[in-house]
């Protein structure tokens, strides 16, 4: 049954038409905020309606045609989102891409894509473009959005988005009716957007998403969870990453709630606080650091606050979950939960900006049960969900009141799930990819005869119809002894100590297994402060026998935990090592939404990897490292291979 | 557009400055024109603050004369500098470390704040007012500066490179045509120093603020200023353009020692 939210955009089957559509019937209501000059400037819909309207008559008078691809770069900013409605009122193709990236970088996807117009947030977004735009025959223009630093571009294809806007609004008064007639061209199956997957192997590949796929998932999300037009989420998360462009753009033109962009990237924690969203989506990297950044502020806090929130805490771990899921629990218990969200879990959760959620989402990378626990111990709705760029970012989604840690919950509204033979998930439902940008072959691979998606993850269905994930197909190994080996399973597993920022486990076809550790800068920092030990940056504290010391003891925890599992028992890491640098996006380590590249670092690392299992104790390795300009350099060390005590296994009855 | 350097608006003439039987700066000229970043360099002792404060009226010279847009000063007290439009920072930091970045931007507009204490103290009449104005104001300094994500943060908690940007922040606070910054990059690492040395060239060519510039990082120096005076034991060694003043013989002698 489809609920208020989707019945009332029914028949309305592109963006521009859900915006129209908004303005007629909400245009009073805010549509977009952002923090400018320390204070939230609002949008309403008919604000954001007027403006599209406008900004699409300067991109036809600069002539932006129909079928061109528009490259959208920028942190989350309302001007940004407009662009991308603008740039679909004419039928063109927003492509927004990664807003990190180096020049070169970006280079592929403008080149694949042939975009012939681009959107900039700021200087820093154009010079970058300046710097490659010799590679790029097809770029004709530019369009910037902050003006500071700009006075001296001189560049006639450079325009300022106000001006781009102006320059609309005398078009549209001299030529009524044309964007109104380009919107009515629009058809629900024309590409809406094209998003580059992060490619964790090989080249990105640009994902068509049409604007069916994208508006059939926006309600079935708002249908999941009753979402009406009185959201507010905050729109922080890169716009390129299909989560983003799920909840702050199709969700967001779907149910007409509001969005709010932060005022920098630094912002975001203060802003949090200050929107105070009610559905909040964000990957496990933030709720980890979030975590984090509580468990240090608690370090550093007086005895009696840290015994409170310790003691409330072990109350939430014995029975906060149960009561947010209406599970029976005991008198005595309930009160104390009572009691401690007065003392800790309010007010907790009020630092966190998260006082006012009804939802919460997590997605992008399997989330530490630890971790998910701590934040549903504290009245936070958290949920998985489960999907990709191909499926317009879910597939499953947790159903609220049924969570299992180790699950991903149950297909969404609208999705076929099923297991292929060799345990893949394969995906059938209306907002699968149109298809892979100008790669037949590709789009061809990854559907099979009967319309359904390979996702390339292995899993299986409980007896509940859970789906679980193991680990990306390819990834899951086996040990020397024929045991499984899934290292994304034990990485999470150490990632969940707020020391450790990153691993990567090794053990494929290998006796025993070993792994790469990332400290984490921030909380091993103040560790080391506390104990009076002096460092001098992180190659220096990486290296210092405490520390190994430190996350000796955290790997022996895990190791400790795992033999309890049946399958994973063998998996006890053995060996490790603190790396001398950060794994880095611009060094290739971590895809864009920070994903572990595992083939690449096992190659780039290849003399650690084997100085492991030559039984070394230590290892010399020069590495290059990128700097945020593109200049490069080089890091030396000789890296120090920690070993961390294995359990043996009880003995297991015999099957 | 490029910046245009204009006029001369700070013309000094044999500045002699004196501490007792200790001699400061002896028989010093030189001009500071208009939208210029002009430097001032020197071993240590050279007299170097002792010449931003002579410029902005905190030390007075037994001789010489200050032309000021024309006039000549003789006796300026460093209310009037502000006054006047001059601002600076400080090479030890001079913050009020138990304020949050915004209130110590705030003390920057002081001077600009028509409202009675009574008025300020209640908040009341035109307090209101003006508080809005000048608060949008600082925020725009905020935004430029890039320190949003501290505005509330006691500027005590921050580290060393930012309490230096929020002094740079106070002073850009007071709208001044004339900036003296007194080593605004001691003690930072070179991604601080770079950010530094874009802050200062922003508001030089942004707002075309003038700006004296004390500093011993020589790479910096040469960098961005457009001419540079050179102190040795108060004395005036070097004056001209960076690579004038780089050839210079006197100025390498004093700077690398002379053979004996």
């Amino acid at each position: 049954m489809p609920d208020k939210a989707s019945k009332a955009v029914e028949g309305l089957d592109t963006f521009p038409r859900l915006l129209m559509h908004h303005a007629r019937v909400r245009g009073n209501q805010p549509a977009m905020r952002e923090k400018d000059l320390g204070i939230w400037q609002t949008w309403t819909w008919e604000d954001a309606r007027e403006q599209v309207v406008a900004l699409a008559g300067g991109l036809a008078k600069l002539g932006l045609q129909r079928g061109d691809n528009v490259a959208i770069i920028g942190d989350n900013r309302p001007r940004l989102y407009q662009a991308m409605l603008a740039v679909q009122c004419l039928g063109a193709v927003p492509v927004p891409l990664y807003q990190d990236a180096v020049a070169t970088e970006m280079q592929f996807a403008l080149l694949d894509a042939g975009v012939t117009f681009a959107f900039a947030e700021n200087q820093e977004q154009v010079d970058k473009l300046l710097e490659i735009r010799d590679s790029l025959p097809a770029l004709a223009h530019i369009v910037y959005d902050d003006p500071r630093g700009m006075r001296h571009y001189d560049q006639p294809y450079l325009h300022f988005v106000e001006a781009a806007m102006d320059l609309g609004r005398e078009y549209n008064a001299a030529h009524a009716g044309v964007v109104a007639a380009e919107i009515d061209k629009g058809r629900s199956d024309d590409t809406a957007v094209m998003l580059y997957t992060s490619g964790t192997t090989g080249k990105p590949k640009g994902v068509c998403q049409t604007h069916h796929a994208f508006i059939s998932a926006a309600k079935g999300a708002c249908q999941f969870d009753a979402l009406t037009a009185d959201e507010e989420v905050l729109s922080y998360l890169p716009m390129a990453w299909v989560g983003d462009h799920l909840f702050s753009y199709a969700q967001a033109l779907v149910a007409g709630f509001t969005i709010n962009c932060p005022e920098s990237s630094d912002t975001v924690m203060s802003d949090l606080r200050e929107i105070g969203p009610t559905y909040y989506f964000a990957p496990p990297r933030i709720f980890e650091n979030l975590l984090t950044q509580v468990m240090i502020r608690m370090e550093d806090a007086g005895a009696i606050k840290r015994r409170m929130f310790h003691f409330f805490m072990d109350v939430a771990k014995r029975c906060g979950a149960d009561i947010l899921d209406g599970k029976p629990v005991g008198g005595g218990d309930r009160l104390l939960y009572a009691l401690g969200n007065v003392l800790v879990y309010g007010p907790l959760k009020n630092v966190l900006g998260l006082s006012r959620i009804r939802v919460g989402y997590t997605a992008g990378a399997a989330i530490g049960p630890d971790l998910f626990r701590f934040y549903r111990s504290i009245g936070i709705n958290l949920k998985q969900f489960y999907g990709q760029t191909e499926t317009c970012a879910y597939v499953c989604l947790q159903p609220s009141g049924e969570i299992k840690l180790d699950s991903v919950g149950k297909p969404g509204p609208f999705v076929e799930v099923k297991i292929s033979d060799k345990g893949e998930i394969l995906v059938k439902g209306p907002m699968l990819l149109k298809e892979y940008y100008k790669r037949p072959d590709s789009t061809a691979e990854s559907i099979d005869a009967d319309g359904y998606f390979l996702t390339g993850d292995a899993g299986f269905f409980d007896e509940d119809g859970h789906l679980k994930i193991i680990d990306r197909a390819k990834d899951v190994g086996k040990l020397a002894n024929g045991a499984m080996f899934a290292p994304n399973y034990i990485e999470n597993k150490l990632k969940f100590f707020p020391y450790i920022k990153e691993a990567v486990c090794f053990g494929h076809n290998r006796g025993q297994v070993c792994a790469f550790i990332n400290i984490d800068m921030e909380a091993v920092g103040n560790w080391a402060e506390k104990r009076g030990i002096a460092y001098a940056g992180y190659t220096d504290l990486a290296a210092k026998p405490e520390v190994y010391t430190l996350i000796q003891e955290c790997i022996e925890k895990v190791n400790a935990e795992l033999i309890h599992d049946p399958m994973l028992a063998d998996s006890q890491v053995a060996r490790f090592l603190v790396l001398h640098k950060e794994l880095d996006p611009d060094d290739d380590e971590l895809t864009r939404t920070r994903k572990v590249r595992r083939g690449f670092i096992a190659e780039k690392y290849g003399v650690l990897v084997e100085a492991f299992y030559a039984g070394r104790a230590s290892q010399y390795i020069e590495t290059q490292v990128k700097f945020e300009d593109g200049r490069t350099g080089m890091v030396a060390a000789d890296l120090r291979i920690g070993d961390a005590k294995v359990f043996a296994v009880p003995q297991r009855q015999a099957a | 557009m490029a910046r245009q350097i204009g006029e001369v608006i700070v013309d000094l003439q044999n500045i002699s400055l004196r501490f007792g039987g200790v001699k400061a700066l002896t028989d010093i000229s030189f001009n500071i024109r208009e939208h210029e970043i002009r430097s001032i360099i020197g071993p240590n002792g050279a007299g170097k603050s002792s010449m931003l404060n002579v410029i902005n009226g905190v030390y007075h010279p037994q001789e010489g004369k200050i032309i000021y847009r024309g006039e000549e000063r003789r006796k300026m007290e460093p209310y009037e500098a502000a006054g006047q439009g001059f601002a600076r920072t400080f090479q030890n930091i001079a913050l009020f470390k138990g304020m949050s970045v915004l209130d110590n931007l705030m003390t920057g507009r002081n001077l600009k704040m028509k409202a009675t204490l009574v008025e300020q103290a209640f908040f009341w009449g035109r307090a209101r007012n003006e508080e809005l104005e000048h608060r949008k104001k600082v925020e725009e300094v905020i935004d430029f500066l890039e320190i949003q994500h501290i505005r509330k943060t006691p500027v005590g908690r921050l580290p060393y490179g930012l309490q230096k940007r929020v002094e740079l922040g106070r002073a850009l606070a007071a709208e001044p045509n004339l900036l003296l910054l007194d080593e605004p990059m001691a003690g930072m690492n070179v991604e601080e120093k770079q950010d530094m040395c874009r802050f200062i060239l922003d508001v030089n060519d942004q707002f075309g603020t003038t700006i004296v510039l004390i500093e011993h990082d020589m790479g910096v120096v040469m960098d961005i200023s457009d001419r540079v005076v050179v102190l040795d034991y108060g004395k005036k060694i070097g004056d001209g353009v960076p690579d004038e003043v780089k050839n210079n013989p006197e100025v390498i002698a004093a700077y690398l020692g002379t053979q004996h």
